[in-house]
């Protein structure tokens, strides 16, 4: 896709993430932007590095009940249970839109177990719309089925075998992220199985497992019982994932590979912030709920900040934290 | 009920230009350029709450009670009616000229209005009336005849019984404890009007258990109801999923579908009531995917 070094304030924002040449580093997060037109309505999807769409598993998903959420603190718990239109209808109306607009697409998906990550990443890397995908996101942050729904990002076997079967269907030339999960220990084993089975690199965070209580009924508030946190709550979360994640890279336990930011971005220093905790690309999720314009904000904000400070190319920034 | 589907919407940091006391309520007028050529009435407006700092992050949705277009597009108001429920909402009702509020509107697909001009029922459960005076004005424009019925609990959560005489033909005021109008529920005039009348249409906008008594009168007198839905949004603008409600499409299939997008408007006859209970709406089994086995509960 396009990988012309991109200028805005005179600063080089262009990022490769193993192989993913993007214009600039931000991108929308998976599930906090639907699949391309609702936001298209606010500024135009291709102007950002890439559009991540909501995690797509082999079938249409209903979804959980409602309430779907429940706004906290400077955040959110949601439970909306992967609700999407299962992988044929995606290919078939979702990714051409985005491929007619032009959007770099990185695409999440999603299954309940290894076997349906593979069938549905397999459709994604032979689909006539191929070229308007980036890379592919692996939403590992789910329950597995197959381990009493103990979601697989939890467990280095499990998020092994799910990315080594995605691995074993798609071109080399197919960058794939694994999406972990914060709920866990200790982040650097899991990052190094699911690098160690073929992930190209790491999204990190997902939501943190949560739960509000109504009061008026003393029940639950969620229908679906627990939910995951998101927004401005949960960036340090982010950020400490990032930052342990990239010292052992850089101590040179895991193998080195980009890591793309997520958790609590709402404006251009809080993505300067994951960027220098190590990550080389960012996605605005929550922060869209606010402002449906926030990705498109974010990237310009980020570009001035870069300007103010002199800084011509965004990866001189990249992990600058760690010194 | 057209679609709302991707039609262009307004996104701005509005002038509040007047906010005045309405019974309970408070009415905002807000600028909102370019607004007054695409709203319809049964659109909504979402709103930013508690400044630029707060810790309140997700906007709140609001009908548009109306809005007036200006001397050229710049100038156009908008105008929304505040019940303070809450942190949010009390936030909002402490406006005043010279604050800043953002809006996104208008959004969703409002009323459909008739293909021709017939008699109809227009029902607004408290704050519920806010977009009615708005869709009466349009109905009698293309030459309808206008009913109104307007109920609440008590006198001063009704909305519009002042300005209904002016754009209906027949107003009927109903409050539980009697404080205005008649003692009862919007049902009771709505049941003798289906019967004396030849009523082809019903528009409701209101609380769930209200638009479920009319959407059931109304069908038993072969009449197409409209109701206007008010589910729980953390976006508004179709991409976060949170404000579904499991609705029967064309294809007979019923699909937990977006209300901010392609509502807050349905056909009554569309949505699966018996789905919904104690403010909770459960996914009906033979919806389309439809968990056909119990799966992990993690909640994602
Ligand atoms: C399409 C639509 C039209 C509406 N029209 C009006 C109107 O014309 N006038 C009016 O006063 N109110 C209207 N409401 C309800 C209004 O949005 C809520 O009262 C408001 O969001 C409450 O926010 P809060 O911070 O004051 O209360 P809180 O209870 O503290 O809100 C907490 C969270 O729950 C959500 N929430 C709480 N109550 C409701 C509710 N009833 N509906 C949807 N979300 C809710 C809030 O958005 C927020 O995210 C409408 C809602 C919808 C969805
Ligand atoms: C409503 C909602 C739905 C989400 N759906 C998905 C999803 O389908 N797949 C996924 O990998 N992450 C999903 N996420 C997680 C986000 O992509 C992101 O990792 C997380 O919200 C943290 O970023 P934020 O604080 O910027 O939102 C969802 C988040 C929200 C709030
Ligand atoms: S409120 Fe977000 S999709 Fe409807």
């Amino acid at each position: 896709m396009s990988g012309a070094a991109y200028e805005l304030d005179g600063v080089d924002l262009s990022v490769d993430l193993a192989g993913m040449s993007l214009p600039n580093p931000i991108m929308t997060a998976s599930g906090c932007a639907a699949n391309g037109p609702e936001l298209h309505r606010f500024f135009d999807v291709a102007e950002i590095g890439a559009f991540v769409t909501k995690s797509v598993k082999a079938t249409p998903q209903s979804g959980r009940g409602t309430p779907r959420m429940a706004e906290t603190p400077s955040g959110m718990l949601n439970s909306i249970g992967l609700q999407g239109p299962g992988i044929d209808a995606f290919v078939s109306h979702d990714l051409p839109w985005l491929a007619s607009v032009g959007a770099r697409v990185l695409v999440s998906i999603a299954g309940v177990e290894a076997a349906e990550f593979a069938h549905v990443a397999q459709v994604l890397a032979t689909c006539p719309d191929r070229s308007a995908i980036v890379g592919l996101e692996v939403n590992i942050s789910c329950p597995n089925v197959a381990n009493r729904g103990l979601v697989f990002a939890c467990d280095p076997a499990s998020s092994a075998e799910v990315l080594s079967g995605v691995r074993a269907v798609v071109p080399a030339d197919l960058p794939l992220f694994a999406k972990l999960s914060p709920d866990v220990t200790d982040l650097v084993p899991i990052a190094r199985a699911a690098l160690d089975a073929g992930a190209d690199g790491l999204t990190m965070i997902n939501t943190i497992l949560g739960m509000a209580i109504d009061l008026d009924r003393m029940r639950p508030h969620l229908f679906g019982v627990t939910g995951g946190l998101s927004g401005p709550a949960i960036r340090p979360v982010a950020v400490r994932a990032i930052w342990q994640v990239t010292a052992a890279m850089r101590a040179g336990t895991i193998p080195t590979a980009p890591i793309i930011g997520v958790g609590g971005v709402r404006c251009g220093a809080d993505a300067l912030e994951l960027i220098a905790a190590g990550a080389s690309g960012v996605q605005v999720g929550t922060a869209t709920f606010h402002d449906p314009r926030a990705p498109r904000t974010v990237l310009t904000e980020l570009a001035a900040l870069l300007a103010e400070r002199g800084i011509s190319r965004l990866g001189d920034l990249v992990g600058a934290a760690h010194g | 009920m057209s679609t709302g589907d991707h039609h262009p919407v307004v996104a701005v940091e509005a002038d509040v230009l007047g906010n005045e006391p309405v019974g309970a309520y408070r009415r905002l007028t807000l600028a909102v350029p370019g607004v007054a050529a695409t709203a319809r009435p049964g659109q909504f407006a979402a709103l930013t709450v508690g400044g630029e700092t707060s810790g309140l992050l997700l906007r709140r949705s609001f009908s548009i009670h109306r809005v007036a277009a200006g001397s050229d597009p710049a100038g156009d108001r908008l105008e929304i009616v505040v019940a303070d429920a809450g942190p949010g909402t009390h936030w909002l009702t402490q406006r005043t000229p010279g604050d800043r509020v953002g809006v996104l509107a208008p959004l969703g697909n409002g009323f459909s209005l008739p293909a021709a001009p017939g008699e109809c029922v227009l029902i607004g459960g408290g704050y519920g009336s806010a977009p009615l005076p708005w869709l009466a004005e349009h109905l009698r424009a293309m030459g309808s005849r206008v009913h109104m019925i307007l109920g609440a609990a008590t006198r001063d959560r009704l909305f519009g019984a002042a300005e209904a005489g002016a754009v209906a033909d027949s107003v009927h005021v109903v409050t539980v404890d009697g404080s205005a109008g008649a003692v009862g529920l919007v049902t009771d005039p709505l049941r003798q009007l289906l019967r004396d009348n030849n009523i082809g249409a019903v528009y409701a906008c209101g609380p769930m258990g209200m638009l479920r008594a009319v959407g059931e009168l109304a069908i038993e007198a072969g009449a197409v109801a409209q109701v206007a839905v008010e589910e729980a949004m953390a976006c508004g603008v179709g991409v976060c999923m949170t404000c579904v409600l499991p609705i029967r499409g064309h294809d007979g299939a019923t699909r937990m579908t977006r209300t901010c997008l392609d509502g807050p408007v349905f056909d009554a006859r569309a949505l699966r009531w018996e789905a919904a209970a104690d403010g909770r709406v459960a996914v009906p089994d033979d919806a389309v995917g439809a968990p056909s086995a119990p799966v992990g509960r993690s909640g994602r």
